[in-house]
């Protein structure tokens, strides 16, 4: 008996190469398909300029929007940033997502290294984070102009992404 | 040519090491002596040949030969040559050359320090190692060999070393931690062999003892210069970020932590033999799991390498094997049997056993948090992100208590401690370190933090106890308390360095968390920002150029009550290939606090966003790491280790360290 119980860490183990196994065949960066094509989830949060002030889904829509999750304590979000000004200067509107955060941290930072963002709601206990699905901070989503997600990307946008990945779609949604 | 020939010394030492694998563990079973004495020989062979291949892409390197495809891809003409020989390790096949040259390189010390050993033991723990090499060397040369060529259009310079890892501490920190990493694979050779030959005694568990603890001060060495890297390279102030990359080489110190410890009762007192096999199996699998996750693409991190999958599916049934296979010796061969010594609740067996215990659930919260995003994915959950609060919520009160446990366990005795006895030996560190907790939550910050009391407290109370476990152990010998205090044997000191180590790196930790503070500031030429007591005067910048970037650089003088204390030159790099813009940080660093400054973007006219932070006590978290690579060290040179031989082996240990 004593021997069976030997043969618990093996037994542990095998579960989690089974595991690494099927890691191998996700990709960490592709999109959940559940979410594409689907409406962004809905919630209502206040924003970081003024607590008093909630928004929700429906401000997304009207115009194609580029939400960004984003905070303080991911350090790759400081490198995305100056891009993310970027575009807001080309007119692109762009609407953060300000995850897990300290909001005087998130405040102090958009302070001084500029705000990008038409606005940026505060998701402090990460719910909508939760349904976005999202996997790590900088996470950007394509949201087009009834509120419906059409790309989503992992990782720091930047003038390659930017071009490969969203233009060709911000284009087909404006020409419709 | 001389890629060639790289290559050629990597086939003929895959060659030797498949014999390596092969005839002395024939030997072994067969009684051969000669087939068992030629793994000292052809694990030097494998040595020798490695190495020569290693010499070859250095060469390559030095000559810029672009040639080579590797070579094309991670160096640079302009590189100065330290960078070039350290670019050997700067992508994903260079590095893993690095890894197979530190694993031969084990095993040719085994070979060569193993002399008093019984020659069976010698052949397997070999045998073992070379399977490894087996594996290592395979996967080189069918995914990732670092010799392939770049014909006939062979670049006329190269891609340049990614500008991060142009910095002095790319050239330390990854054969550090390399040796350490791959250190791990000596004791799971010792672990295999002993579990096939059943040899289970406290003799093996001397000889494990030094690779152990060589292994482990090197892997906390490689990690705290990785993490002092990345606070002033990084340069965003922080120094741990439970990235996936540093949590895989974090989870094997965990575990080599505990198996050092486990090793110690296993020597001494006999007990816990089959739980301290299963670390030694686990730390190196641990150090596998951490190669398959930066290597493989499976996790997204700061640190991954160039992925393929190719290679995911490589080292993934490699592992399996490796660690299956191990498990599953383990499962048929580790002793069932009930040892025979006892202990009560209140010894040194139980406090280390609680030590063992903890270091193996921090070990499985982090490596939860790490794949907790792949649990959810392949459970279909989607996908949900673990950052770092969740590990700071379950990281800081588990070590905080294992410290705690730490100040018991040090000092009580095996078998049997009276509670009484603890108490009144331990009640002066115990005020000691409620007063230097309270003396620094009211000397910093604004108003009171508990959690700063609390840090500082459990810190201070880890270094008090080993001094006065000195101190009385001192005043216990004949002669003078202070000359006896420098006449201790090696094993005591390295214990309490390490001890004190952690315990400042304790302190360090968390009072910089709770005390840092930070500043973000828009300044132009002339302006002045005052963080804390301290005052940063701008003015201005100038341009600087190095070897192959030019900078804007920062002139800052920095003013404590009107004197001046420092002076701050943090710059803002362009890399002439590539164009990448790198931010490198100046850190006025000293005992209590650094002075940490880090350049933003350029806003116009000459103004700039400046990030300045003033960190108390950040140095006690690099002193305490390298006190603890130090303490292991000085345990490694224990004269105990190298007069042991093997009539020795059923000798009961009496000496009382561990």
């Amino acid at each position: 008996m004593a021997r069976l119980k030997l043969f618990v860490p093996l037994a542990i183990f095998v579960a989690l190469a089974a595991l690494l196994w099927k890691g191998l065949s996700l990709d960490p960066t592709a999109m959940p398909s559940a979410l594409k094509d689907k409406a962004f989830p809905q919630f209502s949060l206040p924003i970081l300029k003024d607590e008093q002030q909630l928004k929700n889904q429906s401000d997304l829509k009207g115009q194609v929007t580029l939400v960004n999750v984003w905070a303080t304590w991911c350090v790759v979000c400081r490198v995305e940033h100056p891009y993310l000004l970027e575009l807001a200067e080309q007119g692109v509107r762009i609407v953060g997502v300000n995850y897990k955060d300290q909001p005087d941290a998130a405040r102090q930072w958009l302070k001084d290294l500029k705000d990008p963002y038409a606005f940026s709601v505060m998701d402090r206990d990460g719910r909508l984070g939760l349904d976005l699905g999202v996997f790590g901070a900088p996470e950007s989503y394509l949201v087009d102009q009834q509120g419906f997600i059409r790309h989503k990307h992992v990782g720091v946008v930047d003038d390659k992404v930017w071009a490969r990945d969203f233009l060709p779609i911000i284009e087909q949604l404006n020409t419709k | 040519m001389i890629a060639e020939l790289g290559h050629i010394a990597l086939i003929v030492a895959l060659g030797l090491s498949f014999l390596l694998a092969a005839i002395p563990m024939i030997g072994s079973y067969s009684n051969n002596l000669l087939w068992m004495r030629s793994s000292r020989s052809l694990a030097t062979g494998v040595f020798v040949f490695i190495a020569l291949a290693y010499a070859c892409l250095t060469i390559s390197f030095m000559e810029s030969d672009f040639s080579v495809a590797y070579v094309a891809a991670t160096s640079n003409s302009m590189l100065p040559w330290y960078y070039k020989a350290s670019a050997v390790w700067g992508g994903h096949e260079g590095s893993f050359l690095l890894w197979v040259l530190m694993l031969t390189g084990w095993t040719f010390t085994v070979a060569c320090l193993s002399r008093s050993l019984p020659m069976a033991m010698v052949a397997r723990v070999l045998s073992v190692l070379g399977f490894l090499t087996i594996g290592f060397l395979l996967f080189m040369l069918l995914t990732s060999n670092p010799f392939d060529r770049l014909l006939p259009d062979t670049p006329s310079e190269g891609r340049d070393l990614n500008p991060l890892l142009q910095d002095p501490a790319f050239v330390f920190h990854p054969p550090i931690l390399y040796m350490g990493y791959v250190g791990l694979s000596v004791n799971f050779a010792f672990a295999i062999a002993a579990l096939l030959s059943g040899r289970l005694d406290s003799a093996w568990a001397r000889w494990s003892r030094p690779w152990a603890t060589a292994a482990w001060a090197f892997l906390t060495l490689g990690i705290a210069l990785g993490s002092w890297w990345a606070y002033y390279e990084l340069g965003w102030g922080g120094w741990w970020f439970w990235d996936p990359v540093e949590n895989a080489s974090f989870m094997p110190w965990l575990v080599s932590t505990a198996l050092v410890h486990s090793l110690a009762v296993t020597e001494k007192r006999g007990v816990f033999k089959s739980w301290t096999i299963l670390l030694a199996i686990f730390a190196f699998s641990l150090s596998l799991l951490g190669t398959f996750l930066v290597r493989s693409g499976v996790i997204t991190s700061v640190h991954a390498f160039a992925t393929d999958p190719e290679r995911g599916v490589f080292i993934l049934g490699f592992l399996a094997l490796v660690v299956g296979g191990s498990l599953t010796i383990y499962a048929l061969k580790a002793p069932t049997m009930r040892a025979v010594a006892t202990f009560g609740w209140m010894s040194r067996e139980m406090f280390l056993l609680l030590n063992n215990m903890l270091l193996i659930v921090i070990m499985l919260t982090v490596l939860l948090g790490t794949l907790y995003p792949l649990i959810a994915d392949a459970m279909g959950l989607g996908r949900i992100s673990v950052g770092p609060p969740f590990f700071n919520a379950f990281f800081v009160p588990l070590v905080l208590v294992l410290s705690v446990l730490l100040g018991f366990g040090s000092v009580s005795q095996w078998k049997k401690t009276k509670g009484q006895k603890l108490a009144s030996f331990l009640w002066v560190p115990a005020a000691a370190a409620v007063l230097m907790g309270l003396a620094v939550a009211l000397m910093y910050g604004d108003g009171f933090h508990w959690q700063g009391w609390l840090c500082a407290a459990i810190g201070f109370w880890v270094i008090a106890v080993s001094l006065r476990d000195w101190w009385s152990k001192a005043s216990k010998k004949r002669g003078s308390t202070f000359s006896q205090l420098f006449n201790m044997n090696a094993s005591f000191y390295a214990m309490m360095l390490a001890h004190i180590g952690l315990g400042m790196t304790v302190v360090g930790g968390g009072l910089s968390s709770i005390y840092s503070v930070q500043s973000d500031v828009r300044l132009v030429p002339g302006d002045k920002v005052s963080v804390g007591a301290y005052e940063f005067n701008f003015s201005g910048t100038e341009g600087v150029r190095g070897p192959n970037y030019i900078a804007d650089r920062a002139n800052v003088t920095v003013l404590k009550d009107g004197k001046q204390i420092a002076e701050l030159g943090p710059e803002k790099r362009r890399y002439f290939s590539g164009g990448n813009m790198m931010t490198e940080a100046a850190v006025d660093s000293s005992f209590g606090r650094d002075l940490y400054m880090a350049m933003g973007e350029h806003l116009g006219e000459g103004a700039w966003a400046v990030r300045v932070y003033v960190k108390p006590f950040i140095m006690w978290i690099w002193i305490g790491c390298l006190l603890m690579g130090f303490g292991g060290f000085v345990a490694v040179a224990d004269k105990r280790y190298r007069r042991l031989s093997a009539v020795q082996s059923e000798m009961p240990a009496t000496s009382t360290t561990a």
